[in-house]
């Protein structure tokens, strides 16, 4: 007995070791090693345009590392992750990127998970950035929490030979000419449908959706005081006619929008525009790859320009390195940064000085079969006005896409679809 | 702790030599408290050695498991905290609300779907594996095969192979001449889809449990059925069946456990979002749980699903037990 208890505490005693041992590595693992070397991460979603930029920072600042944790899908999955690596207080990176739609969420209703830039220098980069983004990048409090990346522009891109194969102009002017509103959009849709080339004229109607809403006007699903005016909001009702016109009139192939099939879609010819904010060309490039070179091209858009989409980049109270992290944000969010972002993935600058930057003016995207893109998105950048999305825009947006969704794939009519976001949308908005 | 290691290791003194010249009352004191260690030892130890585990069942099961009821009770959100006391306003909701009763209807229609062929399935190969056949290990090692592989590779291969548009299926269905389906789109096709993936993973599992209990199945008994001229389909009703139940019951109950927490398959079905389809028609009760309480920043009211689906569950297994004991008393 006595021998055998005595082997018991050999092994508990090995037991305990080795799980203190464990727990030592486990601490051992953490972001700062003995020598200084420094790991920042920094959260994305789709395409930013930053590898060389991180290589440029890495190579002035040999003791830090980035690491880039990206997202494809914004609503879906990044905006859920990120909420709840906020409201955890872990998980989340050094540096994060918030979109547009998400501003109000992040900034108004919990910007003391965010650093205040305005401790680490970011006060006297002000000039930096347009008014307006400068203005959405603050909190409640006036605290400069987020420093202004891209901001979206607007334009349409066509799948240039399955235009060809319709029969209809290939031209970006004679394009562009051909659908001054969407009433006009839709009836070259038809036309293009009537040609029978196997193709559909667009994805599905969500992106063309989100556009008209970014169009409208101020505000969209939600007025200034937070309210859930979808259901009133002529905004809203305006988009969603055109929307189901283009789904009763067939011109949707129903890939809801991220999926891999979409992205199939985009290599595979299926569909033959797409609402194009500045951002969307890197992701058609990525996504098309080298054979879809020359295949895509870029008009303007129907209806009156519009912003959709853009970023600012936030530091997080959950990071370690607050002042390293603040440092790498304003490199990448510098005049200089967001023109080598615009080089690699021609996300629209929201800094006056790269705006006027010839690099940006002048700059034709070979992949796009040389088109201006410079001179189509800076010309109306400088006159963009913000629209407020609110709080819950991104849980809305959602329920909004599932419903569209739904109705062009016929599993709901367009009226029962419209209830189902309604009161879908009540509920996310938890009113 | 030291108490203990005198218990186990006492000093040599009481057995071995007598120290010269010590006191007989002292020494009957050491022995007797020596007696009271020893038992003390042999009657603690168990429990310490069982502690770490129920400690850390405390700690990470326990506790929650009891905090959600106390969250459930609370107009509570994920990032504001507790908004104070409701009662059980949001039992009330959830017994109003229909998307409660879809995402359960949902959850019971895709365990039907899923659990009954896997069972069937399961105990077809069970039967086929326990006779003679060649390479029976390979061919029983291959069953556990997707069972090695990660849910979340399971899901994602299973909705390519399911697209709408590119999808292998719908491929093969045009040479039949089938317009391609949507299956995500439809309940009952993105049901069976997920029942598919679940049932690749968990058919070969449960196979081999039923393997091995048959083998446990004394050979006698088929040997006395085949002299009265049984058929082998005879004996696997009359026999295998019958003897197999308690393990049946077992895995019932199992599959059923897992079922009703249904996520991750359903979830990377839809790319990720936890709504279940445009219209929430392969949306579970764990997603809608995911749904209220970290999207739509609802702590309490996912907490008192949780709980819902908790003692769904308990019941559940409870019904089984039942079974399985009149089972138990009917042999």
């Amino acid at each position: 007995m006595r021998a055998s208890n005595r082997r018991h505490w050999k092994v508990a005693a090995a037991a305990v070791g080795a799980v203190a041992l464990l727990t030592a590595t486990a601490c051992g693992g953490g972001d700062t090693a003995e020598d200084g070397e420094i790991t920042l991460t920094i959260d994305t979603f789709g395409v930013f345009g930053y590898d060389a930029l991180f290589e440029q920072y890495m190579e002035e600042n040999p003791n830090i590392t980035i690491e880039e944790n990206n997202l494809s899908d914004l609503n879906a999955d990044y905006v859920p992750a990120l909420q709840q690596n906020i409201a955890a207080g872990d998980g989340a990176g050094d540096i994060v990127a918030i979109e547009e739609g998400i501003v109000q969420q992040f900034y108004l209703s919990q910007s003391d998970n965010f650093v205040d830039l305005g401790e680490y220098g970011a006060a006297d980069i002000e000039g930096n950035y347009l008014p307006w983004k400068w203005e959405l990048g603050k909190d409640a409090e006036g605290r400069v929490v987020g420093l202004g990346t891209d901001i979206g522009g607007m334009s349409m891109c066509y799948n240039k030979s399955l235009f060809e194969d319709a029969g209809l102009p290939t031209d970006r002017e004679e394009v562009g000419a051909r659908w001054e509103t969407w009433e006009d959009f839709i009836a070259l849709g038809e036309e293009f449908q009537k040609a029978e080339t196997g193709a559909s004229f667009v994805s599905t109607v969500t992106p063309y959706f989100n556009a008209m809403n970014a169009q409208g006007g101020t505000h969209t699903f939600f007025d200034t005081e937070n309210n859930l005016v979808a259901e009133s909001n002529p905004v809203i009702t305006d988009s969603w006619d055109l929307a189901e016109q283009m789904a009763d009139k067939g011109l949707s192939a129903n890939l809801p929008m991220w999926s891999d099939e979409w992205n199939a879609g985009i290599q595979n010819n299926v569909f033959a525009t797409l609402p194009c904010p500045a951002w969307m060309l890197g992701h058609i490039e990525s996504t098309a790859g080298e054979s879809g070179r020359d295949r895509w091209d870029v008009a303007s858009v129907p209806g009156n320009g519009g912003n959709w989409g853009g970023s600012w980049l936030s530091v997080t109270t959950q990071s370690e390195h607050p002042e390293e992290a603040a440092d790498l944000a304003m490199f990448l969010s510098s005049p200089e940064g967001q023109t080598s972002a615009w080089n690699e993935a021609n996300t629209l600058p929201s800094s006056p000085q790269a705006l006027e930057d010839p690099a940006v003016t002048e700059f034709t995207r070979d992949y796009f079969n040389q088109a201006p893109v410079g001179a189509i998105y800076s010309e109306t950048a400088q006159q963009l006005e913000p629209v407020y999305y609110g709080v819950h825009n991104a849980q809305v947006s959602e329920e909004f896409r599932k419903a569209l969704e739904a109705m062009e794939q016929g599993q709901a009519s367009p009226s029962e679809a419209w209830d189902q976001a309604i009161s879908n949308s009540e509920r996310a908005a938890g009113q | 702790m030291t108490l203990l290691r005198r218990g186990g290791a006492p000093p040599r003194d009481t057995e071995g030599a007598t120290p010269p010249d010590p006191s007989n009352d002292d020494r009957k004191r050491r022995e007797q408290r020596q007696i009271l260690l020893t038992r003390l030892d042999l009657r603690t130890s168990p429990y310490l050695f069982i502690a770490p585990f129920f400690l850390l069942f405390a700690v990470f099961g326990l506790f929650p498991l009891l905090y959600t009821v106390w969250v459930s009770l609370h107009d509570w959100t994920l990032l504001g905290g507790n908004q104070g006391f409701v009662g059980i306003d949001n039992y009330v909701r959830l017994a109003q609300d229909a998307k409660f009763w879809n995402a359960l209807y949902n959850t019971f229609g895709m365990f039907v779907l899923g659990v009954v062929p896997q069972l069937l399935l399961a105990m077809f190969l069970a039967d086929t594996l326990s006779r003679r056949i060649r390479a029976v290990n390979f061919f029983r090692m291959g069953l556990l095969l997707p069972y090695l592989t990660s849910v979340a590779a399971v899901a994602i291969v299973f909705s390519q192979l399911f697209g709408t548009e590119f999808g292998l299926v719908n491929y093969a269905l045009g040479f039949f001449g089938i317009d391609p389906v949507n299956w995500k789109g439809g309940t009952f096709s993105s049901w069976a889809v997920i029942a598919v993936m679940v049932d690749w993973r968990w058919t070969g599992y449960n196979a081999l449990i039923y393997l091995a209990a048959m083998t446990a199945i004394s050979k006698d008994l088929y040997e006395a059925a085949s002299i009265d001229g049984a058929s082998r389909m005879r004996q696997f009703w009359q026999i295998t069946v019958p003897m197999l139940r308690p393990t049946i019951i077992f895995t019932v109950i199992v599959s059923t456990i897992g079922q009703m927490q249904l996520f991750t398959e359903p979830v990377i079905f839809d790319g990720g979002s936890v709504a279940g389809g445009t219209q929430g028609q392969f949306q579970t009760v764990m997603m809608l749980i995911f749904e209220e309480g970290f999207r739509f920043n609802n702590y309490g009211y996912g907490s008192a699903i949780a709980w819902t689906l908790f003692v769904l569950i308990v019941l559940i297994g409870a019904l089984n037990a039942l079974l399985s004991s009149r089972i138990k008393g009917a042999q």
